[in-house]
């Protein structure tokens, strides 16, 4: 028992340790980057475009739930005109970011674990490395930057459609005043507070996501069951390193 | 200057030493020498297993040796620096066993791409390159499928059409013949031969297909258990083998290596008549 404690102390102690190697040696591949930047925009489109739909539709359905609730919780009170100011908030500071993390660690995590461990198992990594071209800075580097670069962007889709969705249910369907939805939201939402808060929230989401995404797909067993388990391990390990991470986070910022 | 010259064209391209090298418990070469000599085919045989591609990943420098010097064109592998490591391996090519073809690439850019990487040339001067490449190897006419659009065997000559674009002195060919139809095969040796002959290059073939890689190879190395049990021209191996060697190069299905799983005696297994555990 202690044994097989010590061990998977160990295992998870090397995990991180090559982590930490492995985004050393993409960081140094950044130059690379700038100078392929071909080669950036089309990860950005894999990753970033591509991710589109998910977080368009999910990001109106979340406004519209929280435009919902929002609503049945405030005209108890006689405040349904702040209900531009609830959805407005919660979604900056909160949803937006960590909703679409993990909406992004499911659709573009996985997508990137899968494809750089088939490169992998296929031996496109080894022939590379042969060829006398790094793997780190070809394959891994352009995708990290692409994950960093769209999931801000993401997140701004986000709770911008979720704003939309609250408004939809709020003023379309429930009768909220137009006018005070959207001053009240303007008067309480502040840039600096809370969207920047937000933005940096969900870049610092993205580093996190993509990283451990290219991480287990550089590092996983070369076999399909590999990759079955680093994909798999991406999603979870992600996701919970974004709530995780959103509460220190929070704690720092809304002090 | 000129003797100099000439000393370093007869001695080998590459001089394995005292080669050790294990993973976890199990021993895969044991103290083994191998020279593979400038611009011949030189064959390495055994079973499966018996650590034929972790030789060629040793050479490459994937891999580093526990024991034992690996030199190629007198520079020590292990002892380069990732640099030094990589400006060699643009004077080397592994033909891996898939092909290892980009798949996001079609055939044109994966031909292409060890010139974009590592030349300035221009367009042009690229594209011409890439044709004739392609030509070589029969597959202009392939050259905008995918990866995924080609059989095995296509996927094996664009590979190799990639591994001489930058013209290397030489090249490390892991199973090429497995699972080839029988026309595939002829073509493949036909083309390492060719390759070999008209490039000048240094070939290392790695492989259990035995006749296919006797036709072509001059000098063979045979593994196994992490040692080299024989070695020779295919001529002198097959007349003046071990018992071993008789068996693997002539694929008798009993010999030193037997055809049965060592068991107790037949008859006394079944009269004891004890249930399986």
């Amino acid at each position: 028992m202690l044994r097989a404690l010590g061990r998977k102390g160990l295992s998870a102690f090397s995990w991180l340790g090559r982590s930490w190697i492995f985004i050393i040696y993409v960081l140094l591949g950044t130059f690379g980057v700038i100078r392929r930047w071909r080669d950036l925009i089309k990860q950005i489109y894999s990753v970033g475009v591509l991710s589109f739909v998910i977080i368009i539709v999910s990001g109106f359905f979340v406004g519209m739930v929280l435009g919902l609730q929002g609503y049945n919780t405030l005209v108890d009170f006689g405040a349904e005109e702040s209900l531009g100011v609830v959805v407005a908030l919660s979604l900056v500071r909160e949803l937006g970011p960590v909703v679409s993390a993990l909406l992004f660690a499911g659709r573009a995590g996985s997508a990137l674990t899968a494809e750089i461990g088939l490169m992998k198992s296929t031996e496109q990594l080894s022939a590379m490395e042969m060829m006398a071209v790094d793997p780190l800075r070809r394959i891994v580097a352009p995708r990290f930057y692409a994950g960093i670069i769209s999931m801000p962007l993401l997140a701004g889709i986000f709770s911008m459609v979720g704003v939309y969705g609250g408004y939809f249910v709020g003023v379309g369907l429930l009768g909220v005043d137009d006018g005070a939805f959207w001053s009240q939201m303007q008067s309480a939402v502040d840039f600096h507070e809370d969207i920047m808060n937000g933005i940096i929230k969900s870049i610092v989401f993205g580093i996190v996501v993509t990283w451990i995404a290219v991480f287990e797909g550089y590092d996983t067993v070369p076999t399909s069951e590999g990759i079955s388990r680093a994909t798999t391990r991406t999603v979870v390990t992600s996701s919970l390193a974004v709530l995780g991470l959103d509460f220190v986070l929070t704690a720092i910022m809304f002090k | 200057m000129a003797l100099r010259q000439e000393q370093k064209t007869t001695e080998p391209l590459v001089s394995i030493e005292g080669l050790s090298f294990k993973r976890e418990q199990r021993i895969i070469f044991d103290r083994i020498n191998i020279e593979i000599p400038r611009g011949k085919i030189t064959a390495i045989m055994g079973p499966s297993g018996c650590g034929k591609t972790t030789l060629l990943r040793l050479i490459g420098g994937q891999l580093k040796p526990q024991k034992g010097t690996i030199f190629v064109d007198g520079l020590e592998v292990s002892k380069l620096s990732r640099r030094e490591l990589f400006t060699l391996r643009k004077r080397m090519s592994l033909l891996f066993q898939s092909g290892a073809l980009l798949t996001d690439l079609s055939v044109f850019e994966n031909v292409a791409f060890p010139l974009r990487e590592h030349t300035e040339l221009p367009e042009e001067t690229i594209r011409t390159l890439v044709l004739m490449k392609l030509e070589a190897v029969g597959l202009r006419g392939a050259r905008d499928l995918m990866p995924s659009e080609l059989s095995g065997g296509m996927a094996r000559r664009v590979a190799l059409a990639r591994a001489v674009a930058l013209d290397p002195m030489m090249i490390m060919y892991d199973e090429p013949f497995t699972g080839q139809d029988p026309i595939s095969m002829g073509v493949l040796i036909r083309l390492i031969k060719l390759m070999n002959d008209a490039m000048h290059l240094t070939s290392i073939v790695v492989s259990h297909d035995v006749q296919e890689t006797l036709s072509i190879a001059d000098y063979v190395y045979i593994l196994s258990n992490g040692k080299v049990v024989g070695k020779g021209t295919p001529e002198s191996l097959q007349s003046a083998g071990s018992d071993w060697v008789k068996q693997f190069i002539n694929a008798l299905p009993d010999g030193p290596v037997r055809f049965h799983y060592p068991a107790a005696d037949l008859a006394k297994d079944l009269t004891t008549g004890e249930p399986p555990c």
